[in-house]
């Protein structure tokens, strides 16, 4: 059957199954729009600015491990979408962005809204493709999704000229694409793994480090049963929290520059180091030279790319985390070797000491909110059972302290770009997916205004989020290294002229509160969560003092923390 | 790689992105027209080497890739070198072609174009001995490379 490209189009997102599409109308997308007006498989998100189409979409994919689809025109709103396509990118989040082009006739006349879309997104995606001919349009957009959600994940753009979505072609959906070049492991070496289990039980200090490969993967319940068998201590990065139950005992909280002491002492003391799905960012190794001094280190990972890519490690095992992981948890039964009792008894003694020092310690009197006490109460008063977004600064860093997850995919935030204004629309594409789930945003007076527009969405699509709003007045985290290494020079960390944000959420017909006693926080974060359909903006006026310890200062070694 | 249009541009994005040193670099169609093949000279650790034979390979455009170095193999380049050569000069200036077995490829009374083909260390020395003031203008093609022996690098 003969179609138009835009017909093809709206077919093959079907095909894949696509729920929803997050995007925003133009010139150079017009016949798909009309093309997707036409149908009622996909849903389309009518956002308010296409940055938070690319973060909605990103918010749905981690909430739900299938990837999100944006739909952006050419020129402006194909550069509105970078930002998004970059978070996803750091992140490994699987996502397909299709671009609006100029004409195939007009490309490089500077026609209007004309960008090289491709050559834009070219560093910050997976791949990225133009399609130059109509007949090629469904296979390119099946290549997208493969590779989008296959291997390490990641964004993959596809630039679409309007004429192509006006051509016909014989309308034909691959099953399989075929890529000689493209070819992710699907499976760990055997002998790798045996000698990484070979190690891990010659362990004297064992520790465990893992990332957002777990949750992406789905690897939580191999990690879980491999780390109770072991008996080891365990930590999680920022990207890996809830792929391992925070209420576990075995569980040493997040590790890193604002990780816990006993996370941080126990990867420096440790003597084997078993990486899974974390890649050694700056952020947690701090100095390479002074990373785990004693460790010999095991390090499973879907990207070669990724091994020893700072931090050298002895045993590489390039694989998908969840196989690998099963596959070490048979070798393990079937063997009868068990990790050595008494040390790592002693061991356990020593973590507990560390874990004594309580480094999360703070006092709430009853003048100022305290941050870390509106997350606590958010903690108790969801049962812990909420899905959770954040922006990016001090509150994101008391969300991922304070907020203790059970399960994957709940903790959602941009952990690698570090994107202040992705909290919001990623809540939004998570509401999408779990429409009955509680879903908070943590978020600050800073980053909130940088997708606030994103209102006017929720109200559209009666989305009811829960925005946490940890007014401080200032940019807390800028302020915080401007107290510590700036010499107290609060260089435009301040804002003046906030708005007044209940009458903001209450003129884009939400509900809007503001907290300013801590006696009250709990009571009105009850409130709002029995508002079930309504979006609640709470705007908690919080200490702007306060800083986030424990902190390990960019440059030093995972022991030297500063503490309080 | 690829032999399509964006291929080139991102191998060089990732050099530049990721701080890597393209020294050279050479490419063109194989007898495969789906392909074309690179020849790219760069230097750094093993440990850079290591990372940027990773990042290639995790380019999707990339379809197989081989660190010469690893291996006995062959570099060539090509240079056109264009010579003042007036008068006395001249003999003097195809007698160095001749001992570099370069070839005269186009003369004027005035100008010699010399092509010259060997390693980059060749090229550079003839482009050294050459009386500096003489010289007009040089291109060089950058190095393409080849296995020694039965090892070769085909999909």
């Amino acid at each position: 059957m003969e179609l138009t490209g835009a017909d093809i189009f709206a077919r093959c997102l079907a095909e894949e199954g696509v729920e929803y599409v997050f995007g925003y109308p133009g010139g150079a997308v017009l016949p798909i729009y009309d093309a997707l007006y036409q149908q009622d498989k996909v849903k389309h998100i009518l956002v308010r600015h296409e940055q938070a189409a690319t973060h909605a979409a990103d918010g749905y994919a981690r909430a739900t491990g299938r990837p999100g689809v944006v739909l952006v025109t050419s020129g402006p709103g194909a550069t509105n979408a970078v930002t998004g396509i970059a978070t996803a990118y750091m992140d490994s989040i699987p996502m397909v962005a299709f671009t609006g082009q100029v004409p195939t006739a007009m490309i490089g006349n500077d026609a209007f809204q004309e960008v090289d879309n491709v050559g834009i997104t070219r560093p910050c995606v997976k791949h990225n493709f133009m399609v130059k001919d109509v007949n090629d349009l469904a296979e390119t957009i099946r290549k997208a999704f493969y590779v989008a959600t296959t291997g390490r994940p990641g964004p993959v753009v596809v630039d679409i000229p309007k004429d192509i979505t006006v051509h016909k072609a014989e309308y034909k959906y691959p099953k399989r694409v075929n890529m000689r070049s493209y070819n992710p492991v699907t499976k760990g070496h055997p002998r790798q793994i045996k000698k990484a289990i070979d190690l891990m039980l010659t362990a004297k200090r064992p520790m465990l480090y893992t990332g957002g490969g777990v949750v992406l993967s789905n690897g939580s319940r191999a990690l879980i049963d491999i780390t109770r068998l072991l008996g080891y201590p365990i930590t999680n990065t920022l990207m890996g929290l809830g792929a391992y139950p925070a209420t576990d005992r075995q569980f040493l909280g997040m590790l890193g520059m604002h990780g816990t002491y006993e996370a941080n002492m126990a990867m420096h003391n440790c003597d084997v180091l078993i990486a899974i799905g974390a890649r050694f960012d700056d952020r947690v190794v701090g100095n390479v030279e002074k990373f785990c001094p004693t460790a010999k280190i095991v390090h499973i990972d879907i990207d070669p790319a990724s091994i020893s890519k700072t931090v050298k490690v002895d045993v590489p095992i390039v694989g998908p985390v969840d196989q690998v992981l099963k596959e070490m948890l048979k070798v393990l039964k079937e063997s009868k070797a068990t990790p050595d009792a008494a040390a790592l008894k002693a061991w356990w003694e020593q973590i507990e000491e560390w874990r004594a020092m309580d480094c999360l310690k703070y006092e709430q009197d009853s003048e100022t909110i305290k941050p870390q006490y509106v997350v606590e109460s958010l903690y108790n008063v969801t049962k812990g059972k909420a899905f959770v977004t954040s922006d990016v600064g001090q509150h994101q860093m008391f969300a991922a302290q304070f907020y203790k997850f059970d399960k994957p995919n709940r903790w959602i935030n941009s952990g690698g770009l570090g994107t202040m204004g992705f909290g919001f629309p990623a809540a939004m594409g998570v509401q999408l997916a779990h429409p009955k789930e509680t879903v908070a945003c943590i978020t600050g007076e800073g980053s909130i205004q940088m997708c606030i527009q994103e209102m006017s969405t929720c109200r559209q699509y009666g989305l009811p989020l829960k925005i946490i709003n940890l007014n401080n007045g200032c940019l807390g985290m800028v302020r915080q290294w401007q107290e510590f290494f700036y010499q107290g020079r609060y260089a435009m960390s301040y804002m003046e002229s906030l708005p007044d944000f209940v009458k903001l959420a209450e003129s884009y017909g939400h509900v809007g509160m503001q907290i300013t006693k801590p006696e009250d926080v709990e009571p009105a974060l009850q409130e709002a969560m029995k508002m079930k359909d309504r979006l609640v903006f709470m705007d908690f006026l919080t200490d702007s003092k306060e800083n986030v310890y424990p902190m390990v200062p960019a440059g030093a070694g995972q022991n030297e923390m500063i503490l309080v | 790689m690829e032999n399509e249009a964006g291929a080139l541009s991102r191998v060089a994005g990732l050099f530049s992105a990721r701080g890597y040193n393209i020294e050279s670099l050479t490419v063109a169609p194989t007898e495969d027209e789906s392909l074309s093949r690179m020849t790219l000279v760069t230097s750094g650790t093993a440990d850079v080497i290591e990372q940027i034979t990773k990042q290639l390979n995790k380019l999707i455009d990339v379809v197989k890739l081989m660190d010469m170095y690893e291996c006995a193999h062959i570099e060539r380049e090509m240079m056109l070198i264009k010579v003042r050569a007036a008068n006395g000069g001249r003999e003097e200036v195809k007698r160095l072609a001749e001992i570099f077995r370069g070839s005269i490829i186009d003369v004027t009374n005035t100008i010699f174009t010399i092509e010259v083909t060997g390693t980059s260390d060749k090229l550079d020395a003839f482009v050294n001995a050459v009386d500096q003031a003489d010289i007009i203008e040089v291109v060089r093609s950058g190095v393409t490379g080849i296995a020694r022996g039965e090892k070769a690098l085909h999909v």
